[in-house]
C-alpha cells in the first residue's frame, strides 16, 4: 500500500507509481532564486522564442542569497530575472522577502500534498508541512517553468520513529537522527517521521528536521502535519488543507527506531554535519564568532530561544553574534516583539535583514582562516562558508557559546 | 521517431586484469582541468582522460559504439560534460550495472539512451562483440549471448525520441 510520496505522486501523475519507476510529475509550484535563476532565463530564451511558461501564476523567482545584491554580478543576475518576470508575469519575491522555501510556506503557496521544485538543494524542507519539494539544477528548472512538470524516479520510503522526551531543542533531535543515519543513511530515499518526539515539534522544529534531509542523502523527509501546522496553512492560504498520510500497511524499505529520551545538547564538529558529538565531549573549544539563522534555524522561535538564553547576559568581549532571520515576517516579529531589545542589550550582536545567511557565498556569516564559529546553519563542509572551522549547534547552544566564548550549553549559563 | 533497436560494438570498461570498474566518478570521465571547454564537439577528445588504462579511448572509439559500465557509474559531481563527451564521440548508448543519480538525470535529459543492466558483466559478453539492444524491452543480444536488462522507462524514451529535454518541451507546447 502507498507511502506518502507514492500518494502525492499518484495524485500528480498519470503514470504507474511504484518505487524505481520514472514518472512524469505535475508541479503545483516551481521557483528559481538569484543563484540559478539567471541560467533558467538563459535556457528559456535560448531554446524558445516565447511562450516560456506553462503557468505564470505557479512560477516564481525568490531572491534569498545575496539580498540586496552585494556584488555587481548578483545585481545583474537579479535584474535578468526581474526583467523576465515583467515580460512574462512570473511572480517575484524580491530581496526584502527572505528564504524562498520559507516564504512559500508562510504565504500558503504550498500545502500538504503539493509538489514543488526549485534551484535550492534544501527545497525538500517543504516536507515540514507534508509537501513534496525537490531541488534541481537550472536545466531541469527551466524545463519545469516551461512544461509545468518534471520527471522523477519514485523513491523507496524509510520509516523513522523517534521517541522520548528531553529538554534540549529540535536541532538536537535532528542531530540525534543524523548521528544514527549518517551522511548516506537516506541516500536516494524518501523518509517519513513518526513518534512522540516528532509529534511534539512545532512548525519551526519541523522545518529544522526537514532541512537536514539533504545532509543524510535523502530525497525528502515528510513530517505528517498536525493540527497546529494545518491551522497555520489554512490561515495563510485561505484554502482547505488536508494531510496526505501513508496507509497503515504502507511498504517501507527499512524501519528505524531512535530513542532521544534524556538527550543532551549536541553539536556537529567540522567538517561534516553528521559528525555529531555531545557538547560535553568536545572539550574546551574557544570560539571567535556565532551565527544564528539559515533555512535550518532562522525562524522566530529559534531567535526567541537564543534571546531567552542571552537575557541578562552579555556576549563575551571579542566575540560577535550574527543573526539572520529567515524571512521578512520573522525579522519584523523580532523587532516588534521586543526580542530585539534583549539581543541589543547583550552587545556584540549584528541583526541582518532576512535571507539565507552565509550559505552559497551569501550575505553574512562567512569565516576567515583560523576563525572558529558556532553556527546554526545546515552544513560545515570545508570552505563552504570560508576557510574557518564551523561547529553546528542549536540556537540555544549557539547563544550560550556566545556568552562564554567557548562551546557551551545553556545549562552552563545557569538555565 | 528514432530507432528503438540499436546495434553496435561494445566496450566493457574494466581494469588491466579485465575486472569490472565500479564507482567511476565524473572526474575520471571528464576531468575538471578541461571544464573550460564549452564546445561539445571538442569534449570527445578528453572522454575517460582521467581513467587509468582508458586515456586513449577517444582514438579507439568509433561512431555507434556502445559502452558497458560497472556499478555507480558517473558518481560525484553534476557535470554535464561527463555525458556530453561520449555524445561527441558518437557513442550510441551507455549500458551499466547502475548509475549515479545525477549522472542518470543528465543522461536522460540529454537524450542519451541509458540502459540499466544489473548483472551484465556476468552475461558472457566481451569487448568487441556486436550487440543488439531493444530499448523498449531491455533485451540485449549478441551472436551467442542473450541478456535481459531493464526496459528503458517511457519518460526516458519520450525524451530520447524528441532529442533532449528542451526539444521535448517544445513538442509539449504544440
Amino acid at each position: 500500500m502507498p507511502t506518502i510520496v507514492e500518494k502525492i505522486f499518484q495524485s500528480h501523475s498519470k503514470d504507474r507509481v511504484d518505487p524505481g519507476e520514472i514518472i512524469w510529475l505535475d508541479l503545483d509550484v516551481r521557483t528559481a532564486r538569484d543563484f540559478g535563476g539567471p541560467n533558467v532565463v538563459k535556457h528559456l530564451r535560448k531554446h524558445y522564442n516565447s511562450d516560456y511558461l506553462a503557468d505564470p501564476q505557479k512560477t516564481f523567482f525568490t531572491f534569498d542569497l545575496s539580498v540586496p545584491a552585494k556584488t555587481i554580478k548578483y545585481a545583474v543576475n537579479q535584474q535578468v530575472c526581474r526583467d523576465f518576470a515583467k515580460e512574462t508575469g512570473t511572480g517575484v519575491f524580491d530581496v526584502d522577502q527572505g528564504i524562498g522555501t520559507h516564504v512559500l510556506m508562510e504565504k500558503g503557496l504550498v500545502l500538504p500534498g503539493s509538489t514543488a521544485v526549485g534551484t535550492d538543494s534544501h527545497y525538500n524542507i517543504l516536507g515540514a508541512v507534508g509537501a513534496f519539494g525537490q531541488g534541481m539544477g537550472d536545466t531541469d528548472i527551466a524545463f519545469a517553468f516551461r512544461a509545468g512538470r518534471t520527471w522523477f524516479e519514485v523513491p523507496e520510503t524509510m520509516k523513522i520513529t523517534v521517541t522520548g522526551q528531553h529538554s534540549a531543542t529540535a536541532r538536537d533531535t535532528t542531530f540525534a537522527v543524523m548521528r544514527e543515519l549518517g551522511s548516506k543513511g537516506a541516500l536516494g530515499k524518501a523518509m517519513e517521521y513518526y513518534g512522540d518526539a516528532i509529534d511534539s515539534l512545532d512548525l519551526a522544529g519541523r522545518i529544522t528536521l526537514a532541512s537536514q534531509t539533504t545532509e543524510m542523502g535523502g530525497i525528502i523527509g515528510f513530517i505528517p502535519p498536525d493540527k497546529r501546522v494545518l491551522d497555520f496553512l489554512r490561515e495563510r492560504s485561505g484554502r482547505e488543507a488536508n494531510p496526505v498520510l501513508a496507509d497503515a500497511d504502507a511498504n517501507y524499505v527499512t524501519e528505524t527506531e531512535i530513542d532521544v529520551n534524556g538527550l543532551e545538547p549536541l553539536v556537529a564538529t567540522p567538517p561534516s554535519p553528521t559528525s555529531v558529538k555531545p557538547v560535553s565531549e568536545v572539550g574546551k573549544v574557544e570560539i571567535d564568532t556565532v551565527f544564528i539563522g539559515s533555512c535550518t534555524n532562522g525562524r522566530f522561535e529559534d531567535i526567541e530561544a537564543a534571546a531567552r538564553v542571552l537575557k541578562g547576559h552579555r556576549v563575551k568581549k571579542g566575540v560577535t553574534l550574527k543573526i539572520t532571520p529567515a524571512t521578512r515576517e520573522v525579522w519584523i516579529k523580532v523587532i516588534r516583539s521586543g526580542v530585539i531589545d534583549i539581543l541589543m542589550d547583550a552587545g556584540g550582536v549584528v541583526l541582518t535583514n532576512a535571507g539565507c545567511g552565509g550559505c552559497a557565498e551569501g550575505m553574512c556569516g562567512l569565516v576567515g582562516e583560523g576563525e572558529i564559529e558556532v553556527s546554526t546553519t545546515n552544513r560545515n563542509y570545508p570552505n563552504k562558508q570560508g576557510p574557518g572551522k564551523i561547529y553546528l549547534a542549536s540556537p540555544e547552544t549557539a547563544a550560550a557559546s556566545a556568552i562564554l566564548g567557548r562551546i557551551a550549553t545553556k545549562e552552563e549559563v545557569g538555565q | 521517431m528514432k530507432p528503438e533497436i540499436l546495434e553496435g560494438r561494445i566496450w566493457l570498461i574494466t581494469d588491466g586484469e579485465g575486472k569490472r570498474l565500479d564507482d567511476i566518478d565524473t572526474d575520471m570521465i571528464f576531468h575538471n582541468r578541461w571544464l573550460y571547454i564549452t564546445d561539445v564537439k571538442e569534449m570527445g577528445k578528453y572522454a575517460f582522460g582521467n581513467t587509468e588504462g582508458w586515456e586513449d579511448f577517444p582514438e579507439k572509439a568509433k561512431e555507434g559504439d556502445i559502452l558497458v559500465v560497472g556499478r555507480n557509474f558517473g558518481a560525484g559531481s553534476s557535470r554535464q560534460q561527463a555525458v556530453d563527451c561520449f555524445r561527441a564521440l558518437g557513442i550510441q548508448a551507455v549500458v551499466g550495472e547502475s548509475f549515479g543519480a545525477i549522472y542518470k538525470r543528465n543522461a536522460i535529459n540529454s537524450g542519451m539512451p541509458l540502459v540499466e543492466a544489473p548483472g551484465i558483466f556476468e552475461s558472457g559478453l566481451k569487448s568487441g562483440d556486436t550487440v543488439k539492444i531493444n530499448l523498449r524491452t531491455g533485451e540485449i543480444t549478441s551472436r551467442n549471448v542473450g541478456f535481459k536488462a531493464r526496459p528503458m522507462p517511457s519518460v526516458s524514451l519520450d525524451i530520447y525520441h524528441a532529442g533532449d529535454l528542451f526539444a521535448y518541451a517544445e513538442k509539449l507546447k504544440g
